[in-house]
C-alpha cells in the first residue's frame, strides 16, 4: 500500500512539474510593454536601427545625421544604424531574428511585414499609449525635441498603420505611384497628354507606339526596342486596378477575394495588349527609367520615390549617358476607370519599434523612431526623392513650402520631375488607399503581381491565354503564395501534431488514473481476502 | 544462336554507352543557345561554376559549360540541393531563355545532376573590353591583366576613394562593392557583388584595401546590367 501511494506521489510531482514547464514555455515570448513612468537618463542604450535607403547616399547622410543630432540630445543613447536598399531583405532578417530573439529596436518597415511579426508573442510595441502619453508621446512635455502632435500628423497616413485597431507603427515617409510620360511620343503619335489619364487612352496610345517598319524598327523612336508601356510594380498594377473596378482584393479579416471574374478579365484584356507589343514589366524587361530616359518607353509607371531616376535630365542613372534622348516629360497618377473619382495607392515606409524585456529599451527606442518626425528629419528626406512628409507640421512649415516653390529652380535638389511627382501625392492623399493588413497579406499582395507576371510571361512565350488558363494561374498561384490557407476565423485551422510536453502530460494523467485504478482494485482485494 | 544474342547485345551495349556520353537529345550547344529566340525554351547541359544566393527556395548559379556560359536565375531549389550543387556540377537545365537589362540569362528552370564534372579556366577577355566581341563571352568566367585603380568617387571631405559601397556611395561594409579600373584610355566599373562573394571574402578585402594607381588583375564572370558589369571574385598585384 505504501508502495502505491508512492507511486501516486511520484506520478502527481511529475505532472505538477510539467505543468510548471508548460506554464513557462507559454511565457518564452517578451513580457508586454507597459511605458515607464520615467525614463531612465542614469543608463546607457543601445538602439539597432534597420533603416531602408533607395540607394541614395542623400537618404544615407540624412539617417547618419538625424542620428548624430538625437545622440547630441540624447547621449546616452546610442543608435546603430544597419542599412538596407530592400523592404524584403528587411522583412526576411527580422523574420530570422524573431526566431532567435535579436530583433532590431527599430525598424523601416511595412504594415504587411509587421502583421507577420505580430503572429510573434509581443514581438512588436504596440504604440496607442506611447502615442497619448503625456511626458514622452507624441508631442510629449518631457521630450528633448519638437515633435509633432498626434493632430499633427497626416491621419490617412496615422490609420494605415493600425494593425487589429492598434497602432503599430509610425509612418516615415509616403509616395504613392506616378505616371512617367514621353510627351514628345504621345504628341508625335496625334495625341495629347491628358490631365488624368484614363487606361483606355493608355492602351490605345501604347499599341499605336508598337509600330514597327518591315526590319522591324520602330516607327516611332526609330530603335529595334521600344516597350511603350512599363509598369514596374505589378502587384500595386493589379491592386490598383481592382479598387478602380470595385472589385474583391481581400476582407480587413483576411478572406481573399482576388481570384474573381474582373481579375481575370483584367489578366486577359493586358494579354491581349501584351500580344500587341504595348506592355511589359520591370520583372520581365528591366527599370522602367532605363526604357524611358533611353527613348524607348512611353508610359513608365514607378514609384514618386523613384521620381530621381526619371527623364531626359535625370540626376540618377544606370545608363550611361550616350544612350539618353531628348524629350520632354509629364507626370500624371496613374491611369483611372473613373477619373472623378480617382483612386491610387499609399505606400512608402513606416517605422515599427520592436518589444524588449527592459521598457527602458523600448522607451529609448521610441525616442528615436519619434525624432524620425520631426521637421528637419521629415523635409530632409522628403527633398530626397518624390516623397511628402507624414507631418502637417513639416508640410506648412517654410522650409519645405520654399522648397516647392522652387520647382525647376536646379536639376538636382528641386529637380522638376522629382517636385511635380511630390506635388501629385500632396494633391491626391484624400485619394488614396491601402489595402488591408492581417497575417499573409504581404503574400496576397506578392500572389497580385504575380498573376501579372506570369500572364505576361505566356503571352511572350505565345501560350494562349483563356478561361482555362486563368482557372489554372489561379490554382497554381493560390497554391504557390499558400493562400488557401490564409482566410478568416471561418476556416479551420491545422494546428498539426501535440507538443512532446502535451503527449508526456497525457501520458501521465494516463498512468495516475491506471495507478489509481489499481490501488482500488487491490484494497478490494484484500477486503474480500 | 548463343552467337547472335552475344553480338545484339554487345550492339546495344556499345549505343548505351555512346548515349551515356553525348548529349541527350534536345540538348542545345551553346551555338544553338545563342541563336534560340527569347521567351523560347532551351535545355542546355553546364556545370556549376559558382553559386550566387539561394532564399525561399530558388538560388542563381553561374554555370559554364567548355563551349560557353549561362546565367541560371532564381532556379527553384531546395536548401539541401544547393548544398550538393557545389562548382564543378554538372546539370541539365531546362528553362525560358531570357533577357533583363541586357543580361541574358535562363529563367524559369527545373534541373537534373548528371554525371561530369568541368571547372573552367578564366579566359583572358582584356583586349576585347570595349570591343563588339566582348559580349560573346557573357557570363564566362574570364580575367583582366594589367588594370590601374582609379578613382570610383569622392567621400564627405571630397576626397578621392578606391572604391564605393553600392554603386554612389550609400552602402555599408557588407553592400556590393563599386570600383574603377582603367586600361588605356578607358575607364570601367566593376563590382564585387556581396551575394557571390560576402563581406568575408579574400576578394571583398582585397577590394576594400585598394589603392588609387595599384595595377592589378583581376578575375571574375562577365555579367552584364546595360552593358558589361563584371563580377569580380579575385584581386591581385599585377604580374
Amino acid at each position: 500500500m505504501r508502495a502505491a501511494r508512492t507511486v501516486i506521489a511520484l506520478a502527481l510531482i511529475f505532472i505538477i512539474t510539467l505543468f510548471a514547464f508548460s506554464g513557462c514555455h507559454g511565457r518564452r515570448g517578451t513580457a508586454e510593454f507597459k511605458t515607464p513612468e520615467e525614463f531612465d537618463e542614469s543608463r546607457s542604450y543601445e538602439v539597432v536601427f534597420w533603416a531602408k535607403n533607395d540607394t541614395n547616399k542623400n537618404q544615407t547622410r540624412i539617417y547618419e545625421k538625424a542620428i548624430a543630432d538625437f545622440e547630441a540630445l540624447y547621449p546616452n543613447i546610442n543608435v546603430k544604424l544597419r542599412l538596407y536598399t530592400d523592404y524584403g531583405k528587411i522583412y526576411n532578417d527580422v523574420i530570422t531574428n524573431i526566431a532567435t530573439g535579436t530583433t532590431p529596436d527599430v525598424c523601416i518597415t511595412y504594415p504587411d511585414h509587421i502583421a507577420t511579426y505580430l503572429t510573434g508573442n509581443n514581438v512588436v510595441a504596440p504604440l496607442d499609449d506611447l502615442f497619448s502619453d503625456e511626458r514622452y508621446g507624441l508631442g510629449g512635455s518631457a521630450l528633448k525635441f519638437d515633435s509633432p502632435t498626434f493632430d499633427e500628423m497626416i491621419p490617412e497616413f496615422m490609420d494605415e498603420c493600425t494593425i487589429s485597431g492598434h497602432y503599430y507603427a509610425i509612418p516615415y515617409m509616403r509616395s504613392t505611384e506616378a505616371c512617367y510620360i514621353n510627351r514628345t511620343y504621345v504628341e508625335a503619335l496625334g495625341y495629347e497628354v491628358p490631365d488624368m489619364l484614363t487606361w483606355d487612352f493608355i492602351w490605345e496610345v501604347s499599341e499605336a507606339a508598337a509600330g514597327k517598319d518591315a526590319d522591324g524598327v520602330y516607327t516611332l523612336n526609330g530603335q529595334r526596342v521600344m516597350i511603350p508601356f512599363i509598369y514596374k510594380s505589378t502587384d500595386n498594377m493589379m491592386i490598383q486596378l481592382l479598387k478602380q473596378k470595385g472589385a474583391g482584393y481581400s476582407t480587413p479579416e483576411g478572406e481573399v477575394l482576388l481570384f474573381n471574374d474582373t481579375t481575370g478579365e483584367l489578366l486577359q484584356e493586358i494579354a491581349g495588349h501584351t500580344e500587341k507589343g504595348a506592355f511589359s514589366t520591370f520583372k520581365i524587361s528591366s527599370y522602367p527609367a532605363n526604357f524611358l530616359n533611353a527613348g524607348q518607353c512611353v508610359f513608365a509607371i514607378d514609384s514618386t520615390a523613384g521620381a530621381t531616376w526619371m527623364g531626359p535630365e535625370a540626376p540618377l542613372s544606370d545608363i550611361s549617358p550616350d544612350k539618353f534622348v531628348d524629350f520632354d516629360i509629364e507626370v500624371r497618377p496613374i491611369p483611372q476607370y473613373d477619373t472623378e473619382h480617382p483612386a491610387m495607392i499609399s505606400q512608402g515606409p513606416s517605422v515599427c519599434v520592436f518589444n524588449k524585456d527592459d521598457p527602458q529599451q523600448v522607451l529609448a527606442s521610441w525616442l528615436f523612431a519619434q525624432y524620425l518626425l520631426t521637421n528637419d528629419v521629415q523635409i530632409a528626406y522628403a527633398k530626397t526623392e518624390g516623397y511628402v512628409p507624414v507631418t502637417q507640421k513639416a508640410r506648412q512649415d517654410e522650409a519645405y513650402e520654399s522648397y516647392l516653390a522652387a520647382c525647376g529652380a536646379d536639376g538636382d535638389e528641386h529637380y522638376s520631375v522629382k517636385i511635380l511627382a511630390s506635388e501629385l501625392l500632396l494633391e491626391h492623399t484624400g485619394d488614396t488607399f491601402i489595402t488591408p493588413v492581417f497575417n499573409g497579406s504581404a503574400s496576397l499582395r506578392d500572389a497580385a503581381g504575380q498573376l501579372i507576371e506570369s500572364t505576361v510571361k505566356s503571352v511572350r512565350r505565345k501560350e494562349k491565354v483563356d478561361d482555362a488558363y486563368i482557372t489554372k494561374l489561379y490554382k497554381d498561384t493560390s497554391s504557390l503564395y499558400r493562400l488557401n490557407s490564409l482566410g478568416s476565423g471561418r476556416q479551420a485551422k491545422e494546428l498539426g501534431p501535440l507538443p512532446l510536453t502535451s503527449k508526456l502530460l497525457l501520458l501521465s494523467i494516463a498512468v495516475c488514473w491506471a495507478a489509481l485504478g489499481t490501488v482500488q482494485i487491490v484494497r478490494r482485494l484484500k477486503k474480500k481476502i | 544462336m548463343k552467337r547472335f544474342l552475344a553480338i545484339i547485345l554487345a550492339i546495344v551495349a556499345v549505343a548505351a554507352c555512346f548515349a551515356g556520353c553525348t548529349k541527350k537529345s534536345g540538348v542545345m550547344t551553346h551555338a544553338e543557345y545563342e541563336a534560340a529566340d527569347l521567351d523560347t525554351p532551351v535545355v542546355v547541359e553546364t556545370y556549376v561554376q559558382a553559386k550566387q544566393s539561394w532564399w525561399d527556395n530558388k538560388a542563381t548559379f553561374y554555370t559554364q559549360a567548355e563551349d560557353g556560359a549561362y546565367f541560371i536565375y532564381n532556379m527553384p531549389c531546395s536548401e539541401e540541393e544547393y548544398a550538393k550543387l557545389v562548382p564543378g556540377t554538372k546539370i541539365r537545365v531546362s528553362g525560358y531563355k531570357s533577357e533583363w537589362s541586357g543580361e541574358v540569362e535562363i529563367i524559369d528552370a527545373t534541373y537534373e545532376i548528371i554525371k561530369g564534372s568541368y571547372t573552367a579556366t578564366a579566359f583572358d577577355v582584356t583586349d576585347l573590353l570595349g570591343t563588339d566581341d566582348l559580349i560573346k563571352h557573357q557570363n564566362e568566367f574570364v580575367s583582366f591583366k594589367g588594370m590601374t585603380v582609379v578613382a570610383a568617387g569622392q567621400d564627405e571631405n571630397g576626397n578621392d576613394v578606391p572604391f564605393l559601397y553600392n554603386w554612389d556611395g550609400s552602402g555599408e561594409d557588407g553592400s556590393d562593392l563599386y570600383f574603377k579600373v582603367q586600361l588605356g584610355e578607358d575607364v570601367y566599373t566593376f563590382t564585387v557583388e556581396s551575394y557571390l562573394c560576402d563581406s568575408t571574402t579574400d576578394v571583398y578585402a582585397a577590394v576594400k584595401a585598394l589603392k588609387i594607381g595599384d595595377v592589378i588583375d583581376m578575375e571574375g564572370f562577365l555579367y552584364w546590367y546595360e552593358g558589361v558589369n563584371p563580377h569580380i571574385t579575385s584581386v591581385t598585384a599585377a604580374e
